[in-house]
């Protein structure tokens, strides 16, 4: 009865009490903002060639400079920042809903399906990750859509064993016994008393695998086999700058700054997700503050 | 000759206070016992007694300490000289045997390990001495034991070498946190015996923490009653038994279930309404060397009535919550039959399995995990109502959660709050609404009170007694505290390694048990007088 007021401290709250994790949701909020917003606030347009301009440094007509045909380096950053994070939130999406399935129908069921789905999964995880992606665009041709796809697929056994290990640990509660035995359907159970209870490591895992999604992405466009030319990416743009890179350091430099905000933000927010979400680590990063 | 001085004991976290103004003294070969309900800071005022409080943000005050040759003022003492004490002057039994050992290693390492620190002795002294500690506790063939790891032994035995490392070193103070609690009576019984045979054979002092006052009863000299972290009584144990001078402590008194109470009034003419017949259930295990089977229950058969309880006793590992599983549908049996009012439960057709399930409520032991944590008590208690669709609408569910909720005696309004937000007896409570949410005829009682602090377990006991006479449900009541199956029951069966031992009415069975093994548990039971009375 006492507790009431105590333990209802709302994740939320936790979350804004540590500094580096505000920060890095205020800044991922941003750039959502920027990226979806990206047409409209760049300054110039992506394509706008202006050879007399080419690799100008950064001036107060062009913040980031330009590159070697002359286009504004900022206006590129903010699309291809809007491309890079569509293709990570669509292929985690995708990653989430195909990995968690299969995760905990494995963990639910059991049996035979369970061995069969993780030893899937397990050859999925056997190859490394790019080498799985570039097999995928390789059957498939370079593209968005394509790409979208290789992330996604890679980053299914992830979510799968994620949701496997925590279906493990919640199926055996008492309450989902006490469900089974009052003859609730499945699917229901599944509903409302898995996933609600394993969503904790899930959310964690989500923001991880985004940040690594984005890296992905940059991997992929980097080597060509992401978006295509002209559409501007991180990846590409990089790539583009190695000629230039002794006379046009910001041709490399923007781009590669703004993986690492993106990612850094995404790791940042993962790890303190998982000190609100996980209650034995909350209270480890509690006591940790309570010494301070 | 003081063992251990306790002044003014004082623990605060923060802004609040754990702990206040506890003082007590444990002399050689005494026992003290601290006895109270769950946060009450039983646990919290021997850690900081001993400078083991490792709590974020604890400030301890007070004095304690540690007599003898050489005084030792342990609180706020540097961890080098409470590295000294622990282990070699304090020894210490927690509660839960099979956490406090590592597995990993073999029991000659883990006794040996303190000796090792504290006493200078090479190897084959310390293996000579935890040889003769193994021996002490008795240890059945110690020498093969030495070389055990702990899964090879039981709780009991295992909790047998935590006394044995507790003693390693000769301590002239042990401390022992409920350490029976996890334990089946009779090994619980067995454990008593043994500290108090150690006790007079190395005149240890013992600080004995327990929840139990029956326990206490057996083991300590001296108790101090503790609330809301202040001790309200503390006396001989004689006095606090016989002369109560607090309400809190004559109320603790009430309500410990003991043995010598009234059942339920016997019920003659009630039609029958669960009948067992031959009920087999095995399991098959995966182990390191292969398969194997576990023959859970035997050839279990037996019959409940309307309106009447039957007690299913039983100690750990004797299959009773396997029948449990096996009537719920949570495991298949390998034989047997099962009628509930004709209707045959465990050959059912798919298609009839809800309509079953309907008439069988379960309550579990943990009213803690037996909530989802993230379901409101409204839709906990609905999911029933939802799954055989017995109301229409949202106006209609709250109204019947509402229904629910007075029936177990809590407020409506606990319809939107989560179960952190609800103490151990308010969630069983909730469990038991949800239970009765699809009216069903019988209700399964999985040793529902037996994590619940003894005052809040009588409540729920009365709550039981008052909703049978109210609807006239019939109850499997499985438990291991007899005391408890006692008051509800009208009909005893007592299971042991799966196997029926002896099924009679309760009044029979109490007033003369036929089998020794019923004969055991019923010695086994803390009687309601002290030891110093006898």
């Amino acid at each position: 009865m006492t507790t009431t007021e105590t333990t209802r401290v709302s994740s939320w709250r936790l979350l804004a009490r540590n500094p580096v994790t505000a920060i890095s949701a205020a800044v991922l909020l941003a750039v959502v903002v920027v990226a979806v917003f990206a047409n409209l606030i760049a300054p110039h347009g992506i394509n706008d060639v202006d050879v007399p301009d080419a690799l100008q440094p950064p001036s107060g007509g062009h913040w980031f400079g330009t590159d070697e045909l002359g286009r504004d380096v900022l206006s590129r950053v903010l699309v291809a920042t809007q491309a890079s994070m569509r293709i990570a939130v669509v292929s985690v999406a995708f990653a989430v809903v195909v990995g968690v399935t299969v995760g905990v129908l494995a963990g639910y069921r059991g049996g035979w399906l369970d061995t069969v789905l993780m030893r899937v999964v397990d050859v999925m995880f056997a190859f490394p990750v790019l080498l799985l992606a570039l097999a995928v665009v390789a059957i498939l041709g370079p593209g968005v859509t394509t790409t979208i796809l290789a992330i996604g697929i890679v980053y299914t056994p992830i979510f799968a064993r994620v949701a496997r290990a925590s279906t493990l640990g919640v199926r055996t509660e008492p309450y989902v016994a006490v469900s089974r035995a009052m003859g609730t359907p499945e699917h229901v159970i599944l509903r409302r008393h898995i996933l609600p209870n394993i969503a904790g490591p899930l959310i964690v895992q989500t923001s991880l695998s985004l940040a690594f999604a984005i890296l992905s992405e940059a991997a992929l466009s980097f080597l060509g086999l992401g978006i295509q030319p002209p559409q501007p990416s991180l990846g590409r743009m990089i790539f583009d700058s190695q000629g230039f890179v002794t006379m046009a350091w910001w041709m490399a430099v923007f781009p590669g700054a703004a993986i690492v905000v993106i990612v850094l933000a995404f790791n940042l927010l993962g790890d303190g997700l998982r000190d609100v979400l996980d209650p034995k680590q909350r209270t480890i990063a509690e006591a940790r503050r309570a010494q301070r | 000759m003081t063992v251990l001085a306790v002044q003014d004991l004082g623990v605060r976290i923060g802004a609040r206070t754990i702990v206040e103004g506890v003082s007590f003294e444990v002399a050689r070969e005494q026992t003290v016992g601290i006895v109270g309900e769950s946060g009450s800071g039983k646990t919290m005022t021997v850690l900081a007694a001993t400078g083991l409080l490792d709590a974020p943000g604890a400030r301890v005050s007070g004095t304690s300490t540690l007599g003898g040759d050489e005084p030792v003022q342990l609180v706020g003492a540097r961890p080098a000289v409470l590295r000294g004490v622990h282990g070699s002057r304090i020894g210490f039994v927690f509660q839960d045997p099979g956490t406090s050992l590592n597995p990993l290693l073999t029991l000659e390492r883990q006794i040996t390990e303190s000796l090792e620190t504290h006493r200078r002795v090479t190897r084959r002294e310390a293996q000579a001495r935890a040889l003769e500690l193994l021996d002490a506790v008795g240890i059945p063939d110690p020498q093969t034991r030495l070389h055990a790891y702990p899964h090879q032994l039981s709780g009991g035995q295992r909790q047998r070498v935590m006394i044995a490392i507790a003693l390693a070193c000769d301590p002239e103070l042990v401390i022992a946190d409920e350490p029976t609690t996890a334990l089946d009576v009779t090994t619980q019984a067995q454990i008593i015996e043994l500290v108090h045979t150690l006790q007079r054979d190395f005149g240890t002092a013992v600080v004995w923490i327990s929840h139990d006052l029956g326990v206490i009863g057996q083991v300590a000299d001296e108790v101090a009653v503790l609330r809301d972290g202040t001790v309200v009584e503390q006396a001989p144990i004689l006095d606090v038994f016989d002369h109560p001078r607090q309400e809190y402590t004559r109320d603790l008194l009430a309500a410990r279930p003991v043995l010598d109470v009234a059942g339920p009034h016997p019920i003659s003419d009630a039609e029958p309404l669960l009948d067992v017949d031959g009920l087999d259930v095995s399991f098959t295990v995966s182990t390191p060397v292969g398969r194997s089977t576990v023959h859970a229950v035997k050839d279990v058969s037996f019959a409940i009535r309307r309106g009447t309880t039957l007690g299913l006793v039983g100690e750990s590992g004797s299959g009773k919550s396997t029948v449990a599983a096996a009537l719920t549908g949570l495991v298949t049996p390998d034989r047997g039959s099962a009628t509930l009012a004709g209707a045959d439960i465990l050959g059912v057709k798919r298609s009839e399995v809800r309509a079953l399930r309907r008439r069988i409520g379960l309550v579990f032991q943990d009213p803690f995990s037996s909530l989802n944590p993230r379901s409101r008590v409204q839709t906990s208690i609905a999911e029933p109502l939802g799954v055989h669709k017995l109301v229409d609408g949202t106006a209609a569910q709250r109204t019947r959660v509402a229904e629910l909720l007075e029936m177990v005696g809590l407020p409506a309004d606990f319809a939107q709050r989560y179960p952190h937000e609800l103490s151990g007896g308010q969630r069983q409570r909730v469990s038991i609404a949800r239970a009765l949410a699809a009216e069903p005829d019988l209700l399964i009682l999985d040793e529902a009170t037996a994590s619940l602090d003894v005052s809040v377990q009588a409540r729920v006991l009365d709550l039981l007694a008052r909703l049978q006479d109210e609807l006239g449900l019939a109850y499997l009541l499985i438990g291991h505290d007899l005391a408890v199956i006692r008051r509800l029951s009208h009909d005893v069966l007592v299971m042991r390694d799966g196997a029926v031992v002896e099924h009679r009415p309760a009044e029979e069975l109490f007033a003369a048990p036929e089998h020794d093994y019923t004969r055991a548990l019923l010695a086994a039971v803390p009687p309601v007088r002290p030891r110093a009375a006898t």
